[in-house]
């Protein structure tokens, strides 16, 4: 009799049957869909981030610079002396520099095996970061008047007032790119080369740890005319291309231009015995977070981030996405669903004053309270457990066709966290017919260029097993809270009144 | 069967105190068929509800069957009223989802019967009202007679003490009228059962035994 007259009711009801399942199914599709993007922007957050760090890298470990004022500059080069100068008071220079990042700082090698050794750590690699910039033009001769400039630090002021009464006649090339000291007795599980692929030639090997060869991403190598035996000067030093490699996630970009051997990268860069990042596999996922309070303890001074924590340095439409899907959509979730909630309570209260006859002729005929309440109760929870299903539908519909749409979205991500991504300067110049900048991006290339990363993404909404617990457990909530209100006026409809009320 | 004793029933109007039954004294005998007239708000319907337990009296005692009615709580009235009391409403008052069958079956739900006992005796009890033929029809494919005749089947399947009829034939014609009564009659003589009928009918009224004339809370017996 019960499930009977339950489906009866429904049916006969199904006006208000279909209006309360409608709104319970869109809500609970729109917290499928918030809650689907949610998971696939923080996949793309993951994907933009495994280009940078590497794919399988759960924690890194750097140093980020200290400067006192004044200090914050840009790369020293030094134009004077043995340049050579010419009677029209410019001279030529050539410079070729590799160097770590004036905006990190560097470990102790040892430091790699002190992290190894924490428990929770699958593995731990070091690499050096560096950057070759070269630098080739004429520049105004200034020897007249000071014999070695800096372009950096706190005597830039009057070199700029020189500058300008020179008049210019400056020209020359700035050319940057980033390069990667790497182990080569490492395994590749964790790293800025995990999760690569060698396209062409080979990877680096032990035998390899003094030798002057680099590999070389494979779309730098593009962009630049490299191929595997091409030859490539860093800080006038010539290395041979043994391999070019690429990503295997969704952009083929890997986080550095070229690698080369550790040891030849910190005798280069005069960096010997230090490295910048340490690459952390934990043991498994859960062990994140105590594996990174581990390291903060043994390094106190060292940078220590998580995935979640680099999450920040995202930035581009992905960021801007993930943005209004967690301030956004979380609030509009919460408030549709709980307006979906008030709709069902009014619909299934107004339900039951529709039907105070029947009640009260049940109550009449020696139905309990209790028996009518649970009766309100199961057409609600019913009603409650399509919505449920309609929601599971839509919601998973909607997120199909997100999917096939598979909307691009860019994430620019910061190499150096909230320090990458700008640079200084850009394409102005100081007076004259040259000036920086005006070819080669000025300082804002320099250092924005190997700071920061930026990629196509596309964006998938994904649907999760408990997404659908969820949905039902929404709807599960609806349906009682509505039975709930609506079987407390039933019981509370005395049969006398009831009765008294239709005649 | 029933035994009143100084009965008061009062209401909170917007108006003030309304005094429904006013010191009401009354015994009913158990197999009396009793008809209850009077002016409209004169307290019929109230003494009605207080003899099937759908509502307390605020003064009194009501004692049926030796049970003392106005000491029970919710859950005692609704047992008293599912195992001693069929009701037949003016409207009739069927569920419009449920047919003619699944209608009497209501009023075997709380007594806790198996579905096979259930049908058995809702089958019966239409077939008692000589509407076995339309077990399957909704309420809204039935005449009104039909409807009151479901009704009544609702009312005598539990095989209840009394049967409290409130207007039973206030929407029926002359002659549907005469028939719903020969019905309640037949019932009334053939299980020996108490029969009280609200009716403003004395075409009605004269059929019973026992004449009830209430007016202003006050109470008039007149027997046949």
């Amino acid at each position: 009799m019960f499930f009977k007259y339950l489906s009866r009711e429904l049916v006969r009801r199904r006006k208000q049957t279909i209006l309360i399942s409608s709104g319970l199914s869109l809500a609970i599709a729109l917290v499928m869909v918030v809650a689907g993007m949610a998971s696939g922007i923080k996949d793309a957050e993951a994907q933009a981030l495994s280009s940078l760090y590497g794919i399988g890298t759960d924690i890194t470990v750097s140093k980020t610079a200290s400067f006192t004022q004044g200090q914050f500059g840009g790369q020293r080069f030094n134009f004077g002396g043995s340049n050579n100068a010419s009677s029209s008071g410019s001279r030529s220079i050539n410079s070729d520099r590799l160097a770590i990042s004036r905006l990190s700082a560097t470990l102790p090698v040892a430091d790699t095996t002190v992290v190894q050794r924490l428990s929770g750590v699958a593995a731990a690699v070091s690499t050096l970061k560096l950057n070759d910039t070269k630098f080739s033009g004429t520049i105004p001769n200034f020897s007249q008047s000071s014999s070695s400039t800096g372009m950096g630090g706190s005597g830039s002021g009057s070199y700029m007032q020189k500058m300008r009464q020179m008049g210019g006649g400056s020209s020359f090339n700035i050319k940057s790119f980033s390069v990667e000291g790497v182990s080569t007795n490492a395994s590749n599980s964790v790293g800025p080369l995990a999760g690569t692929k060698i396209t062409h030639g080979r990877a680096l090997t032990a035998a390899d740890a003094n030798a002057s060869v680099a590999v070389v991403d494979a779309t730098y190598a593009k962009s630049e005319s490299l191929k595997v035996g091409s030859t490539l000067s860093i800080s006038s030093h010539t290395f041979k291309v043994i391999g070019l490699v690429e990503s295997t996630g969704v952009s083929p970009n890997t986080p550095s231009n070229v690698y080369l051997p550790l040891t030849e990268a910190q005798t280069l860069s005069g960096e010997k015995g230090v490295v910048t990042t340490l690459y952390v596999k934990a043991t498994n996922a859960s062990e994140i977070a105590s594996v990174k309070t581990e390291i903060q303890k043994a390094l106190p001074k060292a940078t220590v981030s998580t995935e979640s924590d680099l999450a920040s340095s995202v930035s581009g439409s992905l960021s801007t996405a993930s943005n209004m899907v967690d301030q956004m959509g979380g609030w509009l979730s919460v408030f549709v669903l709980l307006a979906a909630f008030a709709m069902s309570i009014l619909f299934t209260t107004s339900g039951v004053n529709r039907r105070v006859r029947e009640f009260g002729t049940l109550k009449a005929i020696g139905w309990r309270s209790s028996r009518i309440v649970s009766q309100v109760m199961g057409e609600s929870l019913v009603t409650g457990l399509i919505a449920g299903v309609l929601g599971l539908v839509i919601g998973t519909g909607v997120i199909a066709a997100i999917n096939l749409a598979a909307p691009n979205v860019s994430a620019s991500v910061s190499r150096f966290g909230n320090f990458g991504g700008g640079g200084f300067g850009g394409s102005g110049g100081f007076g004259g017919s040259g000036g920086f900048g005006n070819r080669s991006g000025g300082f804002g290339r320099m250092f924005g260029q190997s700071s920061a990363n930026t990629m196509n993404v596309v964006l998938h909404a994904n649907v999760q097993p408990w997404m659908f617990l969820a949905a039902f457990g929404l709807a599960i909530i609806g349906g009682v809270l509505a039975g709930a209100f609506g079987g407390l006026r039933a019981a509370r409809l005395s049969p006398a009144e009831a009765l008294r009320s239709i005649a | 069967m029933y035994e009143l004793k100084n009965v008061t029933k009062t209401y909170q109007s917007k108006r003030g105190l309304v005094k429904a039954l006013d010191d009401i004294t009354i015994a009913i005998e158990t197999g009396d068929m009793v008809s209850i007239q009077g002016p409209t708000g004169g307290g019929k319907s109230t003494l009605l509800q207080i003899l099937g337990g759908l509502g307390t009296p605020t003064g009194g005692s009501v004692v049926m069957d030796g049970i003392a009615v106005e000491k029970l709580g919710d859950s005692g009235l609704a047992d008293v009223r599912a195992k001693k009391i069929g009701f037949v409403f003016q409207n009739y008052n069927l569920i419009p989802t449920l047919t003619a069958q699944e209608n009497v079956e209501t009023a075997l739900v709380p007594l806790g019967m198996s579905k096979a006992e259930r049908q058995e005796r809702a089958v019966a009890a239409l077939e008692a009202v000589q509407l076995a033929d339309r077990a399957t029809h909704l309420p809204s494919e039935l005449s009104g007679g039909q409807q009151q005749r479901v009704a009544i089947a609702r009312a005598i399947v539990k095989e209840p003490a009394v049967i409290l009829a409130d207007e039973p034939t206030g929407n029926l014609d002359e002659a549907t009228r005469d028939d719903i009564i020969d019905v309640l009659e037949k019932l009334w003589k053939d299980k020996g059962i108490t029969l009280v009928i609200v009716t403003h009918d004395s075409q009605v009224a004269k059929r019973a035994k026992t004449h009830l004339r209430i007016e202003g809370g006050k109470v008039k017996i007149t027997k046949a």
